[in-house]
């Protein structure tokens, strides 16, 4: 075998023309994705700088000044400004109260659903319920204020029916949260479902059958077959769900929001838009931005390698 | 469950009776909506609509299909939709396709770099900074490039296209297809479903999303529909509005409301149910860990 091979191909050198002359057109294919990416999340980074500098209109990046206090007056400065701390507290809160609630209701519904003998049946349902994941969070406010307005609203008018006092769902703080969080659990569930279906359906059937003979009954199926099976979904998602406490969207919270509640309904991303975009204090508003960037990593690294540690598979 | 017994059987329809429970939930505010766009104002003043229209009529959508505003902002929204989707489904296609070949070189790196920009975004402010720098505010250009690739969408494609049998690839290379070819003959017409799929989450998120628009865009011609409809709610700008008449009624302006909403949710509602098979397929390939 050894001597035969001389002939054959030379050392691992790349010949770079042979290579681009094969392979030039996935460059180029792949130029415009990178391009995009270079000037959309690339660039922007640059401009991170501004958190660090006293931001000047009409002054080019290099040459606004630093800011006081080895660049950091900013970051300090966000910690004194009473409306971020409550931004952030209220980010914080919205978030595990969204976990807590949010979390667990997708896999209930996959459990329930999973249960189902009736094909058709299962299939309405489930169309039904991923229905809400599709309209938009102006949508799902105006839904919310035919809900739950003190009046008119379909929920008010029911509870005022019945002879009790209407409940302020969307002007009072406490309320306002449990409406929030509501609403959020009602557009999420059926869609987050779709995964843990999945998982589901990868489970052996044969497990089931054992068990069945076993005299195992519905429940204790659940319990010691299903669940187990989807754990590492579970783990991953939540995961995914923890990296993701300090972040969150603008488009929620923004729409759903009214002034009566703007204590609690005031988070990062809008606090962002409104002393930023409108107010105008780019320095301050970008290093708040990047606090939460870097914390929402840091979380993320650490859910993962405390996954890790449990023997559970991380996120990569 | 495969395996059944008579003792079930009350428990198989104590979960059918907990799903319809599910499904109202999910349905009722709906309903609610509708039944409100559809009912008399005088029911809605007593507070009387709940899920079944009282006082059938169509006014409200008449009002609304006879607002230029209104109309104008539908169009604009579906047509940016349109142009969205097709622009960012390519871009999603160059992007996933070249990184399925084994032998090209640089990867490593670009996989690198694509994985950053999903767990690190610059900021709200800076990007408004750079679509400053770009000349991109008050530009329609705006709510198209910007969010024309979705990393996340991307990765679902990528594993879509790794399905794809090697062999079918290499035995049209033996023929002699570029690569570009190859991408366009066999990959794109295999790859329907995720096509599909994906043409969904890019048309929803074009047609619900509102805070682009918020954030860079001043000149109210440009306004995608949600929008002009959380302003239309908020009774921000109503002047602009050219029913405002009705706008500023209490009743009218209930079902007035109610139809505005309904009229932009519609197309969604049509569209989504017919797409399930793909947008499942699409949401469990974007799970799966390489």
């Amino acid at each position: 075998m050894g001597k035969n091979t001389t002939v054959a191909v030379p050392k691992k050198k790349v010949n770079w023309k042979i290579y681009l002359k094969r392979y030039w057109q996935l460059y180029a294919l792949i130029a415009l994705p990178l391009i995009y990416l270079f000037i959309f999340r690339y660039m922007p980074m640059k401009n991170i700088l501004i958190a660090f500098k006293e931001y000047k209109l009409n002054m080019k990046l290099g040459d606004m000044p630093w800011a006081s206090n080895h660049g950091m007056k900013y970051f300090i400065k966000a910690f004194q400004t009473p409306d971020f701390i409550k931004a952030l507290r209220n980010t914080l809160m919205l978030n595990i109260l969204d976990l807590i609630a949010g979390f667990p209701a997708p896999i209930i519904f996959a459990l329930i659903l999973n249960e189902l003998c009736f094909k058709r049946f299962k299939k309405v349902v489930q169309t039904i319920a991923y229905m809400p994941h599709f309209l938009s969070w102006v949508i799902i406010y105006s839904l919310s204020l035919q809900l739950f307005a003190p009046n008119g609203g379909f929920i008010s008018e029911l509870i005022k029916a019945s002879g009790h006092e209407a409940i302020p769902f969307l002007g009072e703080a406490k309320h306002w949260v449990a409406t929030y969080v509501g609403m959020g659990v009602w557009q999420n569930f059926g869609w987050g479902s779709i995964i843990y279906l999945a998982a589901i359906a990868g489970i052996n059937t044969e497990l089931y059958e054992a068990a069945s003979v076993d005299g195992a009954g519905r429940f204790k199926k659940m319990w010691h077959i299903t669940l187990p099976g989807i754990k590492p979904t579970i783990v991953v998602l939540l995961i995914m769900n923890l990296g993701g406490i300090i972040g969150g969207g603008f488009e929620r919270p923004f729409a759903m929001a009214n002034p009566a509640v703007m204590n609690v309904a005031e988070v990062i991303a809008t606090f962002v838009y409104k002393v930023g975009i409108k107010g105008l204090k780019f320095s301050l508003t970008t290093a708040v931005g990047l606090f939460q960037s870097v914390v929402g990593l840091f979380f993320l690294l650490t859910a993962n390698w405390i996954s890790r540690k449990l023997g559970e598979r991380g996120i990569w | 469950m495969k395996v059944k017994s008579n003792r079930a059987k009350f428990g198989d329809w104590m979960f059918v009776l907990l799903c319809v429970l599910v499904a109202a939930i999910c349905l009722i505010p709906m309903l609610n909506l509708a039944a409100k766009s559809l009912s008399s104002t005088n029911y809605l003043i007593r507070h009387e609509v709940y899920i079944w229209p009282k006082g059938f009529n169509l006014d409200a959508y008449m009002k609304v299909l006879a607002d230029p505003k209104y109309l104008k902002a539908f169009a604009w929204t579906a047509f940016l939709t349109v142009i969205c989707t097709i622009i960012s489904l390519t871009m999603t296609a160059l992007c996933a396709y070249p990184l399925i070949f084994p032998g090209l070189k640089g990867k490593g790196i670009i996989n690198v770099m694509i994985t950053i920009t999903m767990f690190f975004n610059a900021g709200t402010i800076p990007n408004y900074l750079l679509m400053q720098q770009l000349h991109l505010l008050d530009n329609p250009l705006v709510l198209i490039i910007p969010s024309c690739l979705s990393i996340y969408n991307m990765i679902i494609m990528r594993s879509f296209f790794y399905g794809i049998p090697d062999s079918l690839r290499e035995s049209a290379e033996i023929d002699g297809a570029s690569f570009f070819t190859i991408l366009l003959k066999i990959y794109v017409p295999l790859s329907k479903p995720v096509f599909a799929s994906l043409a969904l989450f890019y048309a929803v998120g074009r047609w619900n999303g509102y805070g682009d628009a918020l954030m860079y865009i001043k000149n109210k011609d440009l306004y995608p529909l949600q929008l002009l409809i959380y302003n239309i709610l908020n009774n921000i700008n109503s002047v602009e509005v050219a029913t405002q008449e009705g706008f500023n009624t209490p009743g009218l302006s209930e079902s007035l409301k109610s139809a505005t909403v309904m009229f932009s949710t519609v197309p969604i509602l049509l569209i989504y149910p017919w797409l399930q098979k793909y947008f499942i397929a699409g949401v469990t390939m974007g799970a799966v860990k390489e």
